[in-house]
């Protein structure tokens, strides 16, 4: 049993210090309120105690002007909550551009995860400190949730699709890793670590478990494996689309829609290729829904996005390059200045 | 509200009533003695005596959820999980939450207090289709029947949210029976729902009209407006739910085509009103106890009655703010968010205007009155709470934890049962024709207030640390605060099994009540304790407004 008793967890990430800030106004709100009432309930409820048994006080109906007062000030207080939640909300949502992508497979009852330069942990995390992390997440049976309190995030992580969300870490350490989704059996098993490191100890521990296959590499190879090859053409030969440069890039659909190729685009196109179909193709690509496990499409879809080139525009166009998604663990150094 | 009365006292002050001796008047005919036998009540059509069967069904599912509560809080005095297996641990929360939920809370006031008062407070015979009133018993016993049928038979382990795809896929329990008895006692509620309108859409007595409502009528007419249009959502949605597990329909897994998330939404469309259907009545009743106990009219209590008009409308439209990290689209977070802080306000009225209503009042002390302000402390901890909850990016943190546990137990548990036994204390005369011992009852709701802050409000802490919710095993350092919890719950087991042993010897030892103890105003108060089976020998006829305990001459507008 600990002796202290903490009333915050440790304040980790960029989103911790404003959460809290959040998390501390309403409580001060909170207090406010609460004491008000308590107050005025208890000393009504002496001063006005009942005296004499045939006590019968003079009826009060009402009066619209405190009734107003009390109807407006919380209405503005809880607008201010209201938008200051939002502010942060929307923080939380915006993956700021040029972050470094690591890929969540949330299976029962274990987190796996995947780097970039192509590591593999279970149930572990290791990211450098002070350098924004994006994560795709997806699960492989149930509806999980990736939650670091000491990040102040969480996740739910959905089967059939990706989610996408992200942090920087702001301080070294170990962290806890749960799953906040009741999943079954194992559930409050589901649990690891996320070890923050300062960049330099980052590139050793990315050096040492070097695979010397790089998940694009990896997702190359399942690309020949699985006779995409056949089909997709560098040439523009084949029957389907040659994929260099899609991703992050617009793309026509057959409806005439106009949609971005990001990572749930291909996601998308691989399992359930029917859905959107690109404009001047036949839909007869077969599905690989159940032939190919979550990890491996999470591979191919990081290897059709190192064919994406160059981005033009728009919001995900800045993660569209493999380069600075890979290189970003080496960018690390430089960019510790600037993250704490 | 004055009357034509029948038999026992009324009217205008009368001398101090000392508790009526126990060697009253030997008993009249009521309907409680009219007529012995199994049969003379499992086939009545009496709205007090189905009343009546719905406490014995409540009061043994009350029971037999809070004892999986008392193992759960046992499981989680140590940080290991060593007292029952992962399997087992997940099938007691889930059974603890279905059973709470949906066979304790939502039936409790409405089906015990409503099906006994409604008729009484505006007067009427009966409610407007008695036999139906029975039918919904049966149906709710027999939804009950498969829930004990699943606990003997081996359990589920979803959770109370059946969340897909693990219900309909991964889950290897009794999903399919535990869905339909929730699917079947939704019937119940439905039918008690429709019973209500109708019965407060027709049979006011003369001169009753709306706005001389008593606010446990308005609270109830809301409550029933959302069973009646709320609860064929979860119906359907449970029983999708159980098609897909036996047809393997792809509704909501995504390997058959299905949507997981979809569940979310439709589940929580009926399941948020359906909190409201928890709270709704227990401010009801609070309304009442404020007033009789400080023998005053309901400061603002048109306003009351309109709110609850629209937290039962505006409840309708904030389901999404139990999905803000669930995947859904970040606007439509932001639109649910904004919805449930409006929701947040006429709560926040009501607590004002009881508050208001004590001022200048003349306040007596009485059990009910102590319950009735346990719940305005603890529902404003719960409503103020849920403000946090509602804030997009601080719910990010503290959803699925422990803070949220804590957030609707203090509402649930807080407020809604707090309600339940104030109700249960201010009309136990009324309905037994005795007396509960006084001193024992205000001892036994102090310990319940107290036990209750010590269990829940560790939680909040736990959960903005961290801890997730429905965790068999957690980390060391949540020790402390979980053993607080535990040690609370063990004094609120207590608070909870003194009523029942006093309430039960109070039946036969109690002194005998005369028709209105409390001097309370109401036509219920105005007829014998307990009522004949008519309920009232002449149809009362309504002159006055609710509450009217001075003369109306002597109103003022502040
Ligand atoms: C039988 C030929 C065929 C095979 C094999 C095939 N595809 Fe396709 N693919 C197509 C066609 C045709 C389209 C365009 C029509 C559509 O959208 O379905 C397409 C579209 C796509 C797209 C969307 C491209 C865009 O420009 O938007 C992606 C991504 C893709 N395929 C990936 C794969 C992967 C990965 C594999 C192997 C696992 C694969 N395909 C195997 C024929 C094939
Ligand atoms: C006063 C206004 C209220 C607000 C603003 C509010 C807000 C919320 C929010 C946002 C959540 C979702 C939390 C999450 O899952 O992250 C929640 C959960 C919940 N609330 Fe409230 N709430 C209020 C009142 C109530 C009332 C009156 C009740 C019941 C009588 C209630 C019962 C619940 C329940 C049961 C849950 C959790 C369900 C679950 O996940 O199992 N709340 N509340
Ligand atoms: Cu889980
Ligand atoms: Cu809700």
């Amino acid at each position: 049993m600990g002796t202290e008793l903490p009333l915050f967890p440790v304040p980790a990430s960029t989103m911790a210090g404003r959460v809290d800030a959040l998390y501390l106004f309403l409580i001060l709100v909170s207090v406010f309120f609460g004491v008000l009432i308590a107050t005025l309930v208890v000393s009504f409820a002496i001063r006005f105690r009942r005296r004499s048994p045939d006590e019968r006080p003079r009826p009060i109906h009402g009066s619209t002007v405190l009734e107003l007062t009390w109807t407006l000030i919380p209405l503005g207080i809880v607008m201010v909550i209201f938008l200051w939640g939002a502010e942060v909300f929307f923080a939380m949502a915006r993956v700021p551009p040029a972050s470094m992508d690591i890929y969540v497979v949330g299976k029962r009852w274990m987190w796996k995860t995947q780097h970039m330069t192509g590591q593999r942990e279970i149930n572990e995390l290791h990211v450098p400190v002070g350098v924004p992390v994006k994560l795709t997440l997806t699960s492989e049976d149930v509806i999980h949730s990736f939650f670091v309190p000491a990040f102040r995030m969480k996740k739910d992580v959905v089967p059939g699709r990706y989610v996408t969300t992200w942090f920087q870490a702001t301080r070294t350490g170990t962290y806890h890793l749960f799953c906040a989704e009741y999943c079954g059996t194992k559930h409050s098993g589901m649990i690891g670590t996320v070890t923050v490191m300062e960049p330099a100890a980052f590139q050793t521990w990315l050096a040492g478990g070097a695979t010397g296959t790089s998940l694009a590499a990896a997702g190359e190879r399942l690309f020949q494996d699985l006779a995409c090859i056949t089909c997709h053409r560098a040439d523009s030969e084949g029957r389907g689309p040659k994929l260099e440069g899609v991703f992050g890039h617009p793309v026509t659909l057959a409806s005439g829609e106009r949609v971005t190729a990001d990572e749930a685009y291909i996601r998308e196109s691989i399992v359930n290729p029917a859905a959107r179909i690109v404009a001047g193709f036949q839909p007869v690509m077969p599905t690989y829904q159940g032939l190919v496990s979550e990890e491996s499409l999470m591979q191919l879809v990081a290897y059709i996005q190192s064919l994406g080139g160059p981005a033009t525009a728009g919001p995900g166009a800045a993660l569209a390059s493999p380069a600075p998604a890979i290189a970003s663990p080496a960018a690390a150094p430089r960019s510790r200045g600037q993250g704490r | 509200m004055t009357t034509q009365i029948g038999p026992g006292e009324s009217g205008p002050p009368r001398p101090p009533v000392p508790p009526a001796p126990a060697e009253a008047p030997p008993p009249r005919v009521n309907y409680l003695n009219v007529a012995y036998g199994v049969k003379s009540w499992l086939l009545t059509t009496d709205h007090k005596r189905i009343a009546l069967l719905y406490l014995a069904g409540v009061t043994l599912m009350f029971f037999l959820g809070g004892a999986f509560a008392v193992l759960i809080r046992l499981e989680l005095v140590t940080p290991a999980g060593d007292l029952v297996q992962s399997e087992t641990y997940n099938k007691l929360f889930t059974m603890h939450g279905i059973i709470m939920v949906f066979f304790f809370l939502i039936p409790s006031i409405p089906a015990v207090l409503g099906n006994f008062l409604i008729p009484l407070m505006i007067g009427a015979r009966d409610l407007a289709f008695p036999r139906l009133n029975l039918a919904s018993w049966y149906i709710y016993m027999i939804g009950a029947a498969f829930t004990i049928f699943v606990l003997v038979s081996g359990g589920v382990d979803t959770g109370w949210t059946f969340y897909t795809p693990y219900s309909t896929t991964y889950s290897n329990t009794h999903v399919v029976a535990a869905g339909l008895g929730v699917f079947i006692t939704g019937f119940s509620s439905i039918l008690t729902g429709l019973n209500f309108i109708v019965t407060i859409h027709r049979m006011r007595a003369p001169g009753l009209t709306w706005f001389r409502l008593p606010l446990f009528v308005w609270a109830h007419y809301a409550t029933s407006l959302i069973m009646v249009l709320g609860t064929p959502v979860i119906a359907i949605t449970l029983l999708t739910v159980v098609l897909e597990r036996t047809l393997h329909l792809g509704i909501y897994d995504p390997r058959l085509g299905g949507d997981p998330v979809l569940f979310q939404h439709l589940f929580w469309f009926y399941s948020h009103p359906a909190v409201y259907i928890m709270i709704l009545p227990a401010m009801g009743v609070v309304s009442e106890v404020v007033a009789c106990f400080s023998r005053k009219r309901i400061f603002g209590y048109e306003v009351v009655a309109m709110s609850s008009l629209a937290i039962a409308v505006i409840g309708f439209l904030v389901w999404g703010h139990h999905m803000f990290i669930s995947g859904q689209s970040t606007y439509a977070g932001l639109v649910f968010s904004f919805l449930s802080f409006l929701v947040a306000i006429p709560s926040a009225i009501k607590v004002f205007n009881w508050t208001s209503t004590l001022y200048k009042g003349s306040v007596s002390y009485d059990t009910p009155m102590l319950y009735a302000i346990g719940f305005v402390g603890l529902f404003t901890i719960g409503g103020l709470t849920g403000l946090f909850l509602a804030a997009l990016g601080l719910d990010v943190h503290v959803t699925d934890t422990y803070f949220v546990v804590a957030h609707f137990h203090y509402i649930m548990v807080g407020g809604a049962i707090m309600g339940y036994l104030g109700g249960i204390h201010f009309w136990w005369p009324k309905i037994t024709g005795r007396l509960y011992p006084e001193m024992w009852a205000r001892v036994a709701a102090v310990i319940v207030f107290a036990g209750f802050n010590l269990t829940f409000f560790p939680q909040f802490i736990l959960g903005y640390l961290g801890m997730p919710r429905r965790y068999h095993a957690y980390p060391e350092e949540f020790q402390v605060l979980n053993v607080m919890s535990s040690a609370g719950a063990s004094i609120l087991g207590l608070g909870y099994l003194l009523p029942m042993i006093y309430l039960v010897w109070s039946m036969r030892y109690g002194p005998r009540a005369s028709a209105n103890p409390w001097q309370a105003k109401g036509l219920e108060w105005q007829t014998a304790s307990p009522p004949i089976t008519e309920n009232f020998e002449r149809q009362p006829v309504v002159s006055e407004e609710a509450y009217a305990y001075a003369p109306e001459e002597e109103a003022r507008v502040v």
